[in-house]
Parts: structure tokens; sequence; C-alpha cells
């Protein structure tokens, strides 16, 4: 019986609304659409949010026991789960869609919370305090004196494009997503466009690359287009090398149909038959997620041979990247793909005349394909309409970091990072300072406070020495020291540096000892090791610009950015580690000094027996004391003393 | 060995190409790359196994022993790192004795360092197969560990 319901849909959603000839489709096939997206549902609709962030909050077991709960009271109802809204501090986020009313959403459901809401909830009895906002269209009966989703700072602040589906649908089901307009912008670029004409309308949207670069997508698109050769490739690059961020992987999972929307049309402008999406590994559900999406994509025929009878042959695979930092950098990827160390290769030739196996092949990043079908359903002037003058449209950011409010967020070009910083973000958590804001992962830059007025644009940014990079924004307050944060990302380079050229592989590995030399405590100050430390200070200076000139791919050249950044605006911070032996942060181990205040002190000897090296004496029920030479600065003394007698320098 | 020849009978014999994703499906039925596996596999696509092995070891996915019964995934990603991550890596390391990548004698536990695995909020992210062990201190470990050996032992 399902099955036949099921091929009843499908066929329906085919020849009514995807082959349907004009742009606007006849009443009664817009009535069957809302019904499949739950406009105006006649039973109770709960939607949880099964993001990565949601599911590492606990979102699974929240959506199981919805579920349970609507089967044990005997209601009829339905539980969604649905891709990320964003705010990675209110997960798991629930959603309650009543007939006849508005959205409500709701923070924080654990498992357990979800009986007693649900209760409230259908009783009358709302739980305010879990309660975020409400949400709603005309037609639905707003609630009382709850505010409105795009009243809530985080939400009013962006605008979400390219997040529009995220959170909305089950991105699982390919039903609601043709239901909510998918697949047709590329079917009307297949019936009505020329390959060129494509490119063109990319290229006069202004769309620029969101890997970092910032170079014309429909530009690039065109050089491919033009390099003659029988067959060509489209890699969609969704590696994500950045370890600090997910906004790539979390559109993925929260709206994969628009994915491979872009990416057909993309393939289709190109003229590429056999289409590459190169998956980051680790996490499982990103991947579950898209092999899902893709068979649902070729049982409907939108991918495949002839697709719709168009003439037009594509051919999606999932490539799952082996683990290697460099292999987010073009011709290492492509090495990747034909089997081969992912090793960088010089440019030119840019793959775009010679890439995979030597084809003609475009290297497009998640965000930036994301966009390709909202341009061509909506057209360049909509897409124009939004951003700055050299920077169009939305850019995505993973915000990370000590903010209060964080997530995956997007905001329009032409945003200040201040905006970002004080609005969405809400300010520090746990009432802290604010110190800096870091761009763009291991090859990014810090913002100042001073800087934090700068909008989001490729070209302003660049003008200020500041890359874009790929959507890592990490906050940082107070409590991080930033000698310590450098040598963080220093040690990553120096593990996924590939070898290949010597500035980056050796210079990575200089430069990650002289900032250890830095925060480490050295046996005793009279011997070499603090003229080595002094000396070492200046030659990471040169040994970083020689990076930057010598290195043979992006990696080696950006290497040395934050390191150049943090030394240019937080120049105080690495002297007193240099010169006083002193982190103001309190993080470097080895530069803290631990005593025991006598006036406290109950000499109740936990610390003594905690101590790994046996560096506290003392007798039972006196002060006891630390031996300073002995002492490692772990800490563990000051975690562990009760009375808060162990104080830190 | 059947497991093995099942994977190779999916791709197409002596192309290069295809090593990255064999090794991935060889792994993922085995646990690891045993010798054999990878001299079959330098058979089936004629390539030397020193070749094989040289790009193996250049990917950090690729183990060539055994994940313990409970494998760790800790999340070094920026955020968790400023939340306090290395210090909860420090801890592990002391409690298991041993290194990112190696695995404990009794086979009992290994683990391994990420990227950002999602989890910003809720950070430092520890994650064991389908658990996710949130905003860890480096004092839990001990007791999240002697929890998870229950766990290893009912494998």
């Amino acid at each position: 019986m399902k099955q036949t319901k099921d091929s009843g849909t499908k066929d329906f959603l085919v020849s009514e609304v995807l082959l349907h000839s004009s742009d606007t489709l006849p009443p009664e096939t817009s009535r069957k659409l809302a019904e499949i997206r739950r406009d105006k549902p006649s039973v109770p609709i709960i939607y949880v949010a099964t993001g990565s962030a949601a599911i590492i909050a606990g979102s699974d077991a929240t959506a199981k026991a919805a579920k349970q709960y609507l089967e044990e009271m005997g209601m009829r109802g339905e539980v969604v789960r649905t891709g990320c809204h964003g705010p990675a501090a209110f997960e798991p986020l629930f959603c309650v869609h009543l007939p006849g009313k508005n959205k409500l959403f709701f923070r924080n459901i654990t498992e357990d919370k979800v009986e007693p809401l649900l209760n409230g909830v259908f009783h009358n009895d709302m739980p305010l305090e879990d309660l975020v906002a409400q949400s709603g269209s005309y037609g639905f009966e707003a609630w009382h004196e709850i505010p409105f989703m795009e009243e809530v700072p985080f939400f009013r602040l962006q605008k979400r494009v390219v997040l529009g589906n995220c959170g909305c649908y089950d991105p699982e089901s390919i039903e609601e997503y043709i239901a909510r307009g998918g697949y047709r912008a590329f079917l009307k670029t297949i019936r009505n466009y020329t390959h060129e004409e494509v490119c063109d309308i990319v290229e006069r949207s202004g769309l620029r690359g969101r890997s970092g670069g910032g170079f014309l997508t429909g530009l690039k698109w065109k050089y491919a287009l033009n390099s003659a050769s029988d067959s060509r490739y489209l890699i969609c690059n969704a590696k994500e090398s950045d370890p600090g961020s997910y906004a790539d992987r979390s559109v993925l999972e929260g709206d994969p149909h628009r994915l491979i929307e872009g990416i057909c049309i993309a393939s289709y402008a190109i003229g590429a038959s056999t289409a590459i999406i190169y998956l980051k590994t680790g996490s499982p559900h990103p991947l579950a997620r898209l092999r899902k999406a893709l068979e649902a994509a070729a049982d409907y025929g939108i991918t495949g041979h002839n697709i719709l009878s168009s003439g037009f042959n594509l051919e999606i695979l999932i490539r799952e990247e082996a683990g290697a930092f460099v292999c987010g950098e073009e011709t290492a990827l492509i090495a990747s793909l034909e089997g081969k160390r992912g090793m960088p290769e010089l440019k030119p030739p840019y793959p775009t005349t010679s890439g995979l196996y030597g084809k003609p092949t475009v290297i497009n990043n998640v965000e930036t394909l994301m966009n390709v079908s909202l341009i061509m359903s909506h057209g360049p002037e909509w897409f124009r309409s939004m951003g700055t003058e050299g920077s169009k449209g939305t850019k995505l950011f993973s915000l990370g970091g000590r903010g209060r409010y964080t997530g995956l967020i997007e905001v329009e070009m032409g945003t200040t990072f201040r905006t970002i910083t004080e609005g969405i973000a809400d300010g520090i958590r746990d009432g802290k300072a604010f110190k800096t804001l870091q761009i763009g992962g291991p090859s990014g830059t810090f913002i100042t406070e001073k800087n934090l007025d700068l909008p989001v644009d490729f070209d302003v940014l660049r003008a200020n020495g500041i890359a874009m990079g790929s959507g890592g924004l990490i906050i940082i307050d107070e409590t991080t020291c930033l000698v310590d944060f450098v040598r963080f990302y220093m040690e990553f380079i120096h593990r996924e540096s590939c070898g290949k050229c010597i500035p980056c592989r050796e210079g990575t590995g200089r430069m990650l000892e002289i900032l250890e030399n830095v925060v480490r405590k050295p046996l005793n100050e009279d011997s070499n090791s603090t003229l080595e430390r002094f000396k070492g200070v200046m030659q990471l200076e040169t040994i970083a610009s020689v990076m930057k000139d010598t290195s043979l791919c992006g990696l080696g050249q950006t290497a040395p950015n934050p390191f150049i950044s943090a030394l240019d605006n937080y120049r105080e911070e690495f002297e007193e580690h240099i010169f006083d032996r002193r982190c103001r942060a309190n993080v470097c181990r080895g530069l803290r000094t631990f005593s025991i205040d006598v006036e406290k002190c109950t000499g109740c000897t936990v610390c003594a027996a905690k101590c790994p090296v046996n560096a506290i004496y003392g007798t039972r029920l006196q002060p006891f004391f630390i031996v300073e030479d002995k002492c490692i600065g772990c800490g563990v003394c000051y975690d562990v003393c009760k009375f808060s007698a162990v104080t830190v320098k | 060995m059947n497991k093995i020849e099942e994977i190779l009978s999916r791709y197409r014999e002596g192309s290069h190409e295809s090593l990255i994703p064999i090794l991935q499906d060889v792994q993922e039925a085995e646990g690891y790359l045993t010798e054999s596996a990878i001299v079959r596999i330098g058979s089936f696509l004629r390539m030397s196994t020193t070749k094989i092995y040289g790009l193996a070891t250049f990917y950090d996915r690729f183990r060539f022993i055994p994940a313990g019964k409970v494998h760790m995934r800790i999340c070094n990603g920026t955020t968790c790192f400023i939340n306090g991550s290395s210090a909860v890596v420090t801890a592990v390391r002391e409690t298991l004795g041993i290194d990112p990548g190696q695995t404990t004698r009794d086979g009992r536990f290994s683990y391994e360092l990420t990227a950002c695995q999602g989890g910003c909020n809720e950070g430092p992210v520890v994650c064991t197969g389908e658990n996710y062990h949130t905003r860890v201190r480096p004092e839990d470990v001990p007791e999240l560990v002697s929890k998870l050996k229950v766990l290893a032992d009912l494998k």
C-alpha cells in the first residue's frame, strides 16, 4: 500500500511539478505541494533538529522520546527530524506546531524534558523558561506575549538565504525539497539556457568562491568550458580542513538536495558528465545523509543518463578523503583523487585547463554551490541586491569559541564583525572580557577590537591584510593565551605539512620548536636556553617571511599568518612570555608558579598526595609549602584544594 | 580473506585511482590494514607494496594495528582547544598510557584526535561510537575510562 502511495507521489512530483512547462503551477498542484510541505497541519507536528551539533547534545534520544510520547498518549501526530537551525547553545532545538497556531521553539530539550514539555504544551501550561520564540506566517493564530523568531537577536541580525531550508524540513525527503521549489531551477537551466549562458548568469550575479580565494565563480566555469577537451569534471570540495569549522558539514546535513542541485547546474554549465563530492571523513552522519539524497535524486531521474529527457547525462560520486589537511588545496585534492599522495603541484597549469586525469576540472566549495540554484531561480539581479559593491550575497560562518551564543550563522556581506560578536553572539560568556576574533583557521589572522568595525567583504578585508578564509570564526576571550593559541595552530600545521617543500616542512617545525621554548619552563635561567629563547624570537619573524615567500602551496605560504598577525597586534603578550616569564591568561603550564597561602592552608594533605612530582612538603594539620624547583606547574594542587589556599602567579 | 576478494571484485583490476577507496573499504571491513591485505591489493592493482604502504602512511585515517574495543575520538578542534581539550588529551594519555593512534596492550582502548566535531557549545567533546561525552574535564577522565572499561569487556 505504502509502495503505491510513494510511487504515486513520485509520478506526481516529476510529471506535474518538475516537468511542468510554465513557471506558475496550477492551484490544484500548489495545494498538493502545500500538503507535502505540512503548511497547514491537521495534527500536531514536532520538529527536532538532528544536525551534528544537536546529535552531540542528545537530539537523537529527544526525537525518540517525542515519538514514544505521542504513541503512549494515543495521539495522532508526527515527529520530523530536520537539519540544524544554527544556534548551538539552544540544541537540542525542539519545535512544536499545533494545528492553526504558530510554531513554537524550545531550547535544550533533552530526553528527560520531553514529557513535561509536551504535557505543558498540550494542556495549556506553557513551560516559559525553555521557550525561545514563535514563528509563523499569515493565517496562523499567534501566541500571546511570546517573541517572534525574527526578534531574537541571534536570528534578527542574520540573513538566512543559503540556510533558508535548514531546519525547516526533513533533509532525507526529496519530496519535501521538491515541494519547496527544489530542482526546478535545474530543470529551468537545462531547458532554457546554453552552457555559456549559465556561466554568464552566474558571472553577472557576482558570486565569488567561498573557500577563501574569492575568485568569480562564473569566470572560473568559463575557463573550464573554453578549454578544449572531450570530458570535464566538477569537484565539490566538502573537505573543510579548518579544524575549528563545521559550516559546510552543517549545511550539507541540513539541506543536501540543494547542494546536489547546485552540483547539477554547475556540471551542466561546464559540460561535465561526472561530478565528485570530496567529503570529509570522521563523522558518519553527513555521509549517510548525502548517500540517501543521491539515491533519491537518481531514483527521480534528476541525475543519471538522459536526465528527464533533456539529453544531459550526469553521474555524481562521493569520495571520502583519507585524512590529510593539505588535500583541501586544489592540486593536492586532485592528486588524492587520482590515488596518489596528496601533495600539491606547482600552478599553473590551473585545474581549469588541466585537472583530474589531465582534464579541465572545476573545484567549488559547498557554500558556493549552495548559492547556485538560488541564483538560477531568482535571477542574478536578486543576488546582486544583497551585499556590498565587490562582494555579493551572504556569507556563512561557523561561529565558535567563547561567545554566549555560537553556532552556524549566515550574514549579509557588509555586516560588521562587531554585529557578529556583540549582536549575534551577544558578547562573551561567563562575563569575561573580549580579547580578539580569529578568522580563517590555521591560515587566518586575528581581528582586533579596533578592526571589529570592518565589514565582511573580500576586498576591504584584503586591503587590511585579513583573509576571509572558508568560514571559521573563533571568539577569543581573556582566558585564552595567544602564544599558546598560535602554538596550537603551528603544531597542527606542522603535523599536516605534506613534506614536499623545505620551507614548509622545516619552517613549521622550527617555528613550533621556538614557540614551545617560549611557553616551557627552562631547567634554569642561567644556561644557554635563555639566550636561545631570545634569539629564537628574533628568528621567528625571519622564518615566517621566508616561508611566506618560498613555500610551494597555500598551506605553507599562509602557515605563519596567525603568528605574524598575533605578533603585530599583541606583541606585549609575547614579550611578557619571553622576558617576564609570565602568562597573563594563566594558561601556559610552564610559566605558572604556585604557592600556598599559610593563612588558609589547613594541612589536609590532599595536595601533597595528588602532586605528581612530590613537590609539596609539610606536616599534617600544619601549613604545607611548595618547592618551586621541583614544581612542574601542572596545577593539580590548585584544582584539588578545597580551601583556595593554593594561589597561582 | 573472502572479505577482501569481495571488495576487490567491485573495482577494476590495475586501476591505480581506486587505491584509496579500496584501502578505505578494507579498513572498514577489517578494522585495520593487514600486511596480507596490502600484498593482495598490490597484486590486484599491479603496484608495489612499498608504494601502497607509502601512500597509506601519508594519510591519517589508515591504521596498521587493530583499534581498541572502545575507540575514543577526542575533539581537538579550535573551540574545544580553547575550552581545554589539550588537558583532557594529557589526562587520557596518562590514564591509558598510550599515544593517539596506538592501542592498549589489553586491546580495550585506542584513541585519536579529531578536528571540530560540531559540538562547540558542549566542548571538550569525546566521542565513543554513537555516544558523546560532553564538557569533559581532565579530572573526569579516570572515571570515564573505568566506565568505558566495563563497556569494552561486554564487547
